[in-house]
């Protein structure tokens, strides 16, 4: 009886609430970056504190100012976990006012935070996130995906691999979503590119740090290519024991999700010959040598290390999201992501176009990490086997079918 | 396992310190404060505090008055989360009947690793329920009506009953307002009834238990099937709040939270595991910045917890109005 | 059926691992009396100090496969010193929940200084390549992890079943009471005991390392089924202990090699079926 009776009053307050509009002034005398990472765990190398300063970067040598108005980067561990992302994008967007998030690094986070901006009409700045849908079926009209995404990835190293010569695959696969997907989409590119897929072993994940059973069995399959269809220490460890098991050099290793932070992990003794794509590389001209020198020298970074594609990915796309603001004259979100969408990007990272699914569409670079003989010095680590044009590195936008672009 | 809480509360019975007169005033300020509250504090912290103060609650039966550890609470919470969320966004059902279903789910769990985990005690079962709970998060890494790692996302928020629209965090606060009231009274009523009394002999004394003719192992095992049920009340209704379910809700750091919760606020005490959970997620959320720091403090905290705060935030206020009476 | 059994011994090399550190909790619950949740964290904590000893130091495998285990058992001792023991006279549940606090300790500090991508130790010179078995190609370090484990499982075996000192220990587990009115001092056998259950914990994290990435969170999963193994087993027998480990290592491989998405939940439900038919465990007398 209580609990009713409490209930239709607070029913009889809800009018109340509901009868303000949702203010949605993004800005308030101050343009405001959310960093969301994750800073300490199996992705803070590749991004966290890394991605912080590449924003940050970013922010400074625009000029720390847009429009006027001084631009403030906040940061904040989501530790790949999608409650504490979607929580803090709601805290950052109805609390701290925060214009837009940038990395989130992981498909889980970045899935949950979407929506949340969709509903609050603020921009996201994927860098890492690897999901095809993000610009498919799961578009939104406030999302950039820059970088990479699955596709590729898949693309990238299963297609070229299989043209240059690599015609029978085995996967080694994490068996959750990320790598089912994973493997989905270069069994496709593989066998589309003329290839065969002798088959897969799937290892649980995470936590799985022995992967000798799997290898043993891809081993046995004879095929001359094992795709990792699995990420950070699930292929580390299983370049390590392919290694020790004398997989390699006689069966080519595929990483379909690889990061220079772990070839450097792993060391190129033992990941030598592996084949990779990337978006990125620190090494690849002088422009990219320039910035990523910038980068590893710079006092807050604490390790030193060169920057990732992902870190890359963010100081491009922070840097052209301020200039489609200042192209634009507001701060507006939909004014923003139109001019995004209508400017083509040329910078150190990269050349291409942000279609109107989101989805950057840039050349991608299939590589295969040096011998130690090879090698000049640190973080020198990887030879360009092919570059691969935007046109055919990522889906098109018909392909993608996002749903808010129209026919 | 002693509850050093409850003997506090219960010499305040017997002093006169703790009347049902000022039971019931304390409990009607607490309702109204609560209907309250979100003009004054952020609505989904608070929804989330709910939730979390329920899944403690009905940890705190188990543990606080009969005496079970277990350790793998996490498993009620994160699976009644994923089913409603599944109920909810593919079957099409209203949250009412996703929240049904996701309790459901979570009880049945409940009665399944109940009746094997009672055949041992102790240690063992704290191992057991572990146990169970790890391969039920294994499970749910892989199957695929759960997403894995992305989680299941964007459980929608259909209207209450078809008719009542939950969209707004104001009108979704209260509806887990009353849930939480509801989950709440259901152990209230538990804990102080002659059920909840054979409980606590079984905490105090299982031999003796026994030997006076109680079935205890049929006691045992509903108090399991009870605490897991609330806890999956509380997973089903987060999920709905959340708009998503992930593996953390299953995760066994999951479930030494809620154990922590429990320690931390007052084992054995009604209010207890409610004042613990508020102050974890407060912690929680004011460390977010702190990245593994918190994972370190949270640690610190439940070794001075254990060593020397035994009896918790509400135990060590009993405590005090017991010795300073007034 | 060659597949099979290289799947086979390869599931016998991951089971000594489970085997190691089933011992070593086994020992500690046995005398003193704990659950030693910290036990994984401490397993790690031993393969980071070997890694830390090689990059800092340049202190190599051997030395480290006995610094490192005698670094972890000292701090073992002194947490058993000076905080376990004075939760000893109440419910052992507490010394779980304390060593639970511990994990979170020790793993958040790991984490938060070499965050989790994992650290590579390379496999000794002297054990690098292998033999080709005919079967599979066995690596000569998987081989000597083998030996070395079943050596000093059944090693510790020997001492507590055979020798004096083991007959210390095991009357320190029935009585202990009894055992220090005889004039043997119990809490310092305490004290030592805990220190030799971690030790062993950290022998197996430095002999984990060249196989696996040396990473913060290495411990957290493994301690979980190592628990499911001792539940299996059943916790007053040394014995017990070790057949059970190993004996889960071949199962697991077996699963691997004939349906592997069961792998990681095989353990726990064995664990099940032992609590149907036999709730006390394989080797257990219920305590």
């Amino acid at each position: 009886m209580r609990k009713t009776a409490s209930f239709l009053m607070a029913l009889a307050l809800l009018s109340l609430p509901a009868a303000v509009p949702a203010a949605d002034k993004v800005s308030d005398g101050v343009v405001k970056i959310g960093v969301l990472t994750d800073m300490t765990g199996y992705y803070s190398d590749l991004a966290g504190p890394g991605s912080v300063l590449a924003v940050k970067m970013a922010v400074a040598d625009f000029g720390g100012k847009v429009l006027g108005k001084p631009i403030e980067v906040v940061s904040a561990d989501h530790q790949n976990k999608a409650d504490i992302a979607s929580n803090t994008a709601r805290k950052w967007f109805d609390e701290e006012k925060v214009d837009a998030i940038a990395d989130l690094v992981s498909s889980s986070t970045a899935g949950a935070v979407m929506p949340v901006a969709r509903e609050k009409k603020r921009i996201t700045l994927l860098s890492g996130p690897a999901t095809t849908k993000f610009t498919g079926s799961d578009c939104t009209a406030y999302n950039v995906h820059y970088t990479y995404n699955n596709w590729a990835l898949a693309n990238g190293t299963g297609a070229e691999l299989v043209k240059q010569g690599g015609d029978s695959w085995y996967f080694v696969t994490a068996d959750y979503v990320f790598g089912k997907s994973l493997e989905e989409e270069a069994t496709k590119v593989v066998k589309a590119a003329g290839g065969k897929v002798l088959g897969s072993a799937r290892h649980p994940s995470p936590g799985n740090t022995d992967f000798s059973s799997y290898l043993l069995q891809a081993q046995a399959s004879g095929a001359k290519i094992i795709g990792m269809a699995n990420a950070g220490g699930d292929t580390v460890n299983t370049v390590k024991q392919a290694k020790e098991f004398g997989i390699t050099p006689k069966q080519n290793l595929a990483g379909l999700l690889v990061f220079i932070t772990e070839v450097h992990a792993l060391g190129l003794e033992t990941a030598k010959g592996l084949y990779l794509t990337e978006a990125f590389y620190w090494d690849l001209n002088d422009a990219t040598r320039a910035w990523s020198k910038k980068f590893q020298s710079h006092p807050d970074n604490k390790k030193q290390y060169m920057p990732t594609m992902v870190q890359a990915g963010l100081y491009s796309s922070v840097t052209n999201y301020l200039k489609a603001m200042q192209a634009a004259g507001t701060d507006d979100a939909d004014a923003v992501i139109a001019k995004m969408k209508a400017t083509p990007v040329d910078d150190f990272f990269g050349k291409g176009v942000i279609g109107p699914d989101g989805l950057y569409r840039h050349d991608m670079f299939l590589f295969q990490v040096k011998t130690p003989a090879e090698s000049k010095g640190p973080w020198d680590y990887y030879k360009v086997v092919k570059r691969i044009p935007a046109a055919e590195a990522f889906p098109s936008v018909e392909l993608q079918a996002c749903p808010l672009v129209k026919k | 396992m002693s509850a050093p809480g409850l003997q506090e509360s219960r010499a305040l019975y017997r002093l006169g310190v703790i009347t049902p007169g000022r039971k019931r005033l304390f409990f009607a300020v607490m309702l109204a404060a609560g209907l309250a509250l979100p003009w004054l504090v952020y609505p989904v912290f608070l929804m989330n505090v709910l939730c979390l103060a329920l899944f403690a609650s009905a940890f705190n039966l188990l543990l606080g008055y009969t005496g079970l550890l277990s350790f793998g609470h996490a498993a009620f919470l994160g699976s009644a989360a994923y089913v409603t969320g599944h109920a909810v966004k593919v079957w099409g059902l209203p949250p009412e009947l996703g929240i049904l279903a996701g309790t459901a789910v979570a009880t049945l769990l409940g009665w399944l690793i109940g009746s094997l985990a009672i055949r041992r005690s102790g240690i063992y079962f704290a191992m057991i329920t572990l146990g169970f709970a790890q391969m039920i998060y294994f499970l749910e890494v892989q199957l695929p009506f759960t997403g894995g790692e992305d989680g299941l996302q964007g459980i929608p928020r259909r209207p209450l009953l078809g008719l009542i629209p939950l969209e707004s965090e104001w009108a979704m606060y209260y509806f887990v307002y009353a849930v939480f009231i509801a989950g709440f009274f259901l152990l209230y009523r538990t804990i102080h009834s002659p059920f909840g009394h054979v409980l606590r002999a079984i905490r105090e004394n299982e031999p003796r238990a026994l030997s006076l003719g109680y079935d205890v192992d049929r006691y045992k095992l509903l108090a399991f099937v009870l605490s897991a049920g609330v806890a999956g009340l509380a997973g089903a209704t987060k999920a709905l709040v959340l708009q998503f379910a992930t593996l953390t809700d299953a995760h066994w750091h999951k479930s030494g939270e809620v154990v922590l919760m429990t320690l931390l606020g007052g084992m054995g005490t009604v209010m207890g595991p409610s004042v613990g959970a508020l102050l974890v997620v407060t912690m929680e959320n004011y460390l977010s910045g702190y990245g593994d720091w918190v994972t370190v403090i949270v640690g610190v905290v439940f070794v001075v917890g254990v060593l020397a705060f035994r009896r918790g935030f509400v135990g060590e206020a009993l405590h005090l109005a017991r010795n300073f009476p007034f | 059926m060659q597949a099979l059994f290289g799947q086979l011994l390869v599931g016998l090399i991951n089971g000594s691992f489970y085997a190691l550190l089933s011992l070593g909790l086994a020992i500690i619950f046995g005398l003193v009396n704990v659950v030693n949740f910290a036990h994984g964290a401490l397993y790690m904590t031993g393969a980071f100090l070997a890694w830390l000893m090689l990059d800092k130091l340049g202190i190599g495998y051997w030395p480290a496969l006995l610094l490192s285990p005698l670094a972890v058992g000292l701090l073992g001792m002194v947490v058993e010193r000076t905080l376990l023991r004075r939760l000893y006279q109440l419910d052992n549940l507490y010394g779980l929940l304390l060593t639970f606090g511990l994990t979170l300790i020790i793993e958040g500090l790991f984490h938060h200084a070499y965050g989790n991508s994992g650290s590579s130790y390379p496999v000794p010179e002297a054990l690098q390549g292998g033999a080709n078995l005919g079967f599979m190609y066995l690596p000569r370090y998987r081989a000597w992890v083998l030996l070395v484990s079943l050596l000093v499982c059944f090693g510790s075996w020997f001492v507590i079943e055979r020798t004096r000192l083991g007959a210390y220990l095991r009357a320190g587990t029935e009585n202990p009471r009894l055992l220090q009115a005889f004039g043997v001092n119990v809490p310092l056998m305490m004290t030592l005991t805990f220190g030799f259950g971690v030790a062993l914990a950290g022998f197996a994290g430095v002999m984990a390392a060249p196989i696996y990435q040396v990473s913060p969170s290495m411990g957290s999963s493994l301690v979980i089924v190592v628990f499911a193994v001792v539940v299996i087993g059943g916790m007053g027998s040394i014995l017990g202990s070790i057949v059970t480990g190993l004996g889960l290592g071949l199962v697991e491989g077996l699963t691997k090699y004939l349906y592997p998405p069961a792998s990681s939940t095989v353990v726990f439900a064995i664990m099940a079926v032992v609590l149907l038919l036999r709730p006390a465990g394989l080797f257990g007398r219920e305590r």
